[in-house]
């Protein structure tokens, strides 16, 4: 079962997130007639409760560890949650390169340390615009060159919005890699223990890790989504700079702020990265504008590894000279 | 039956195809050895990862394509001398045509090995019949090289059936029986009526134009698989005729090469001569130009235009990669120019010594075409290992690649051995007065 690391003043809006946007169409946690499927009562009880939502409208209180998320079958992760089009949005203005949700997601994953779903570049557009820090997880395109790539169809588009990977079905061409020009897939060069982890049956739609030979990738953590959770770069973000939610109903929340998606976009001048390549991401961006820190601050605290990696950036350079 | 002239030819070539001397076994030795060494690189690669090459997430495919493109590529040598030629009647075409069929099957088998090696998980590879989708360009080019390798087979097949039924009928060839044997059964019965001589001519009519045709569209196919993409290297309208042009053009050089090889070894000075390595020294003259002709145009293009991320590829080029750059896109299309243009410099190892450059230059120009695109991808390689921001290739890929080669030169030399390595039959069709139109 998977940990919940979010403190109780993010429980309560995500609550609110949850009862009006994703109980409807989702496989909420439930009991009654559905105790033994979603239930299981042999954990230790952690005495930290929390209410559910049943089937049948009523609140229940159960205790935390007993809660088992679905698997979802190969079929059903194929369709995609049914009237659902999710989408993300991450404020620019927000990010300090924390790398929060790196981590997280890395370790929701069951990814190793040299595989990342979400990454954070240190984007400069030239010499006199501003540098600033670039979260860049799948865009979940609406027209993925790499869908259409697939010879296996191995990775797909779903009626939600989101692109999966069948990590059983993949055959490791890499051409999806290839396709795919925001660098966003990953490929999974050897067999990594922490793939080991992750030992529950597997379903294209759960967390589950890569498979030695076969590319992987950011999944916007729809196992997550069903049982009316927010991905793990969302929740874990100390600064809230990623909001995730249904374009249909128009709401995105970060877990804290939720806001109607149509007018945050219009009052902000959210825009899509690379719109010019015609991909249709359904990931949008808030201009880096009025910022809450100086673009430096990126580099407090990272490890001297990762430092390393922005070394080459024109940013990096400059400040060298 | 076999004619007198077509005996007279196969006593010539009877020695080889009876006993293999002790330069010829350790020689094969030295092949089988470097081809055992790729399966150990091979058993590597599977046991320990993909790892162990040099592909990494962002160039995720490495010098296994760059080889799967350059031997596609050679494979249509065969397709265009031996197909064209045959079309066109070209008398000269026949002391050389055998070699050419051989290069564009043996080739043909080698490619798509490597495209196999960039594949994570080749005990999946049934996938690509059972959940084949035909919108992925890796469909088609299942299909067409598939179609390209059974249709290249039945091409070389029919060509080689009469020198099959010749081997057959000559019984002074001291060969052992299962092998005579073997050769029975290959020739199908020919026996020279005048009924079957058209069938089968008509029948090599029709499939030299429809391997002209299918090679064609492989090549163009293989194209595809990277202009489809939005890689700013590789997005390019002219990359399917850039392709079949550097196919035919890379397949006339290794032509050359293998000529002035079984010239030296086989002695077949009597056979192929200079006239030979002229004609296909002009094909490769009129291809060279082409050659030029469409990467200057591709290239000027991405460099006038100056969009941002042809720009980083073109000064990657030109500063990391520059003298491959040189090699493969000055040297490679100007030296076969002048070495063939130029009427004094025409000689036999002059062509051959440009035919060589040739083959290495068309070699790095698809190593330029894949590796530095996916370095310069539209969002810069950040946020990622240091180490893994360029490619470099390792031991297990150059292993698997010499033994390409390898198995290149081994199956010739076993293919030499077996059936001539010039047509006998269709020499013997020619009379003395057209053999002079032939070799001179």
């Amino acid at each position: 079962m998977k940990e919940e690391s979010d403190n109780n003043h993010k429980k309560s809006s995500r609550r609110n997130f949850l009862k009006k946007s994703l109980v409807a169409g989702a496989g909420v946690v439930a009991t009654g007639g559905l105790v033994e499927a979603y239930l299981d009562t042999r954990a230790a009880e952690t005495g930290d409760k929390v209410k559910v939502l049943t089937t049948d409208g009523k609140i229940v209180e159960v205790d935390k560890a007993h809660i088992k998320y679905p698997r979802v079958s190969r079929e059903e992760s194929r369709e995609g949650i049914p009237g659902k089009k999710f989408v993300m949005v991450i404020d620019l203005a927000r990010c300090k390169n924390a790398r929060a949700c790196v981590e997280k997601c890395q370790e929701g994953h069951y990814l190793p340390k040299s595989q990342e779903f979400m990454k954070v570049y240190l984007l400069q557009d030239n010499d006199y615009t501003a540098p600033y820090w670039f979260p860049k997880p799948c865009y979940h395109c609406d027209n993925p060159l790499c869908v259409s790539v697939c010879p296996v169809g191995a990775t797909y588009k779903r009626s939600d919005g989101i692109v999966l990977i069948d990590t059983d079905r993949c055959i490791g061409c890499k051409f999806c890699i290839t396709g795919c020009p925001y660098s966003t897939r990953v490929f999974a060069w050897r067999h990594y223990e922490e793939y080991d982890e992750d030992t529950q049956p597997y379903s294209p739609e759960a967390s589950s890790p890569g498979v030695e030979g076969t590319v992987s990738k950011c999944d916007f953590c729809p196992d997550l989504i069903r049982v009316g959770k927010l991905p793990y770069c969302v929740s874990s973000c100390p600064m809230g700079v990623i909001y995730f939610g249904d374009l249909d109903e128009d709401v995105v929340t970060n877990g804290t702020e939720t806001y109607q998606f149509s007018k945050l976009i219009r009052d902000r001048a959210g825009f899509r990265y690379l719109e010019v390549l015609g991909t249709r991401p359904s990931v949008y961006y808030l201009p880096p504008v009025e910022r809450q820190f100086p673009v430096d601050r990126g580099f407090d605290g990272l490890d001297e590894e990762v430092k390393k990696r922005y070394e080459s950036t024109p940013y990096a350079k400059k400040q060298r000279r | 039956m076999a004619n007198e002239k077509e005996l007279a030819l196969l006593k010539e070539f009877a020695p080889q195809i009876e006993h293999t001397n002790l330069i010829q076994a350790v020689w094969m030795f030295f092949l089988a050895a470097v081809v055992g060494l790729g399966f150990y690189a091979l058993y590597v690669q599977i046991a320990e990862g993909h790892e162990v090459t040099g592909m990494r997430d962002n160039v995720v495919w490495g010098i296994y394509i760059v080889n799967f493109i350059f031997f596609m590529g050679v494979s249509y040598a065969g397709a265009l001398i031996s197909g064209t030629l045959h079309l066109f009647r070209a008398e000269w075409r026949k002391p050389i045509n055998r070699i050419a069929e051989y290069i564009t099957i043996i080739a043909l088998l080698i490619g798509p090995c490597y495209i196999l090696l960039c594949i994570g998980r080749l005990d999946r590879l049934q996938y690509l019949v059972l959940y084949g989708r035909i919108q992925s360009p890796i469909t088609w080019d299942v299909i067409a090289i598939s179609t390209d390798l059974f249709g290249c087979f039945i091409f070389l097949y029919l060509a080689v059936l009469r020198d099959i039924a010749a081997i057959r009928d000559f019984q002074a060839i001291r060969i052992p029986k299962w092998k005579r044997k073997l050769y029975t059964w290959l020739a199908l019965g020919y026996t020279g009526t005048t009924e079957q001589r058209e069938r089968l001519h008509r029948a090599t009519d029709v499939m030299a134009a429809m391997v002209i045709a299918i090679a064609v569209i492989v090549y163009s196919v293989l194209a595809w698989i990277f202009s489809v993409t939005l890689q700013p290297g590789w997005h390019s309208t002219i990359f399917g005729p850039y392709f079949v042009i550097a196919a035919v053009f890379s397949g006339c050089g290794v032509m050359i090469v293998v000529m002035w090889l079984f010239r030296k070894l086989y002695h077949l000075e009597k056979y192929i001569t200079r006239k030979h390595f002229v004609n296909v020294g002009v094909l490769m003259l009129i291809l060279a130009a082409l050659f030029g002709y469409f990467t200057f145009s591709d290239y000027l293009t991405k460099w006038y235009g100056s969009e941002r991320n042809d720009e980083l590829l073109i000064s990657l080029l030109f500063d990391e990669y520059y003298w491959l750059f040189i090699l493969s896109n000055y040297v490679g299309v100007l030296l076969p120019m002048v070495v063939v243009g130029i009427k004094r410099l025409r000689t036999i190892n002059n062509i051959t010594i440009s035919a060589v450059i040739v083959v290495l230059a068309l070699w790095v120009n698809r190593y330029l075409i894949v590796v530095p695109t996916l370095e310069s991808p539209y969002l810069p390689i950040q946020d990622s290992r240091p180490e893994w921001l360029f490619y470099s290739s390792t031991w297990v890929e150059w292993a698997l690649t010499a033994a390409g080669i390898a198995f290149f030169a081994l199956a010739f030399t076993i293919a030499s051995k077996f059936i001539p390595i010039i047509n006998v039959s269709e020499m013997a069709d020619s009379s003395t007065l057209e053999d002079e139109e032939i070799l001179t």
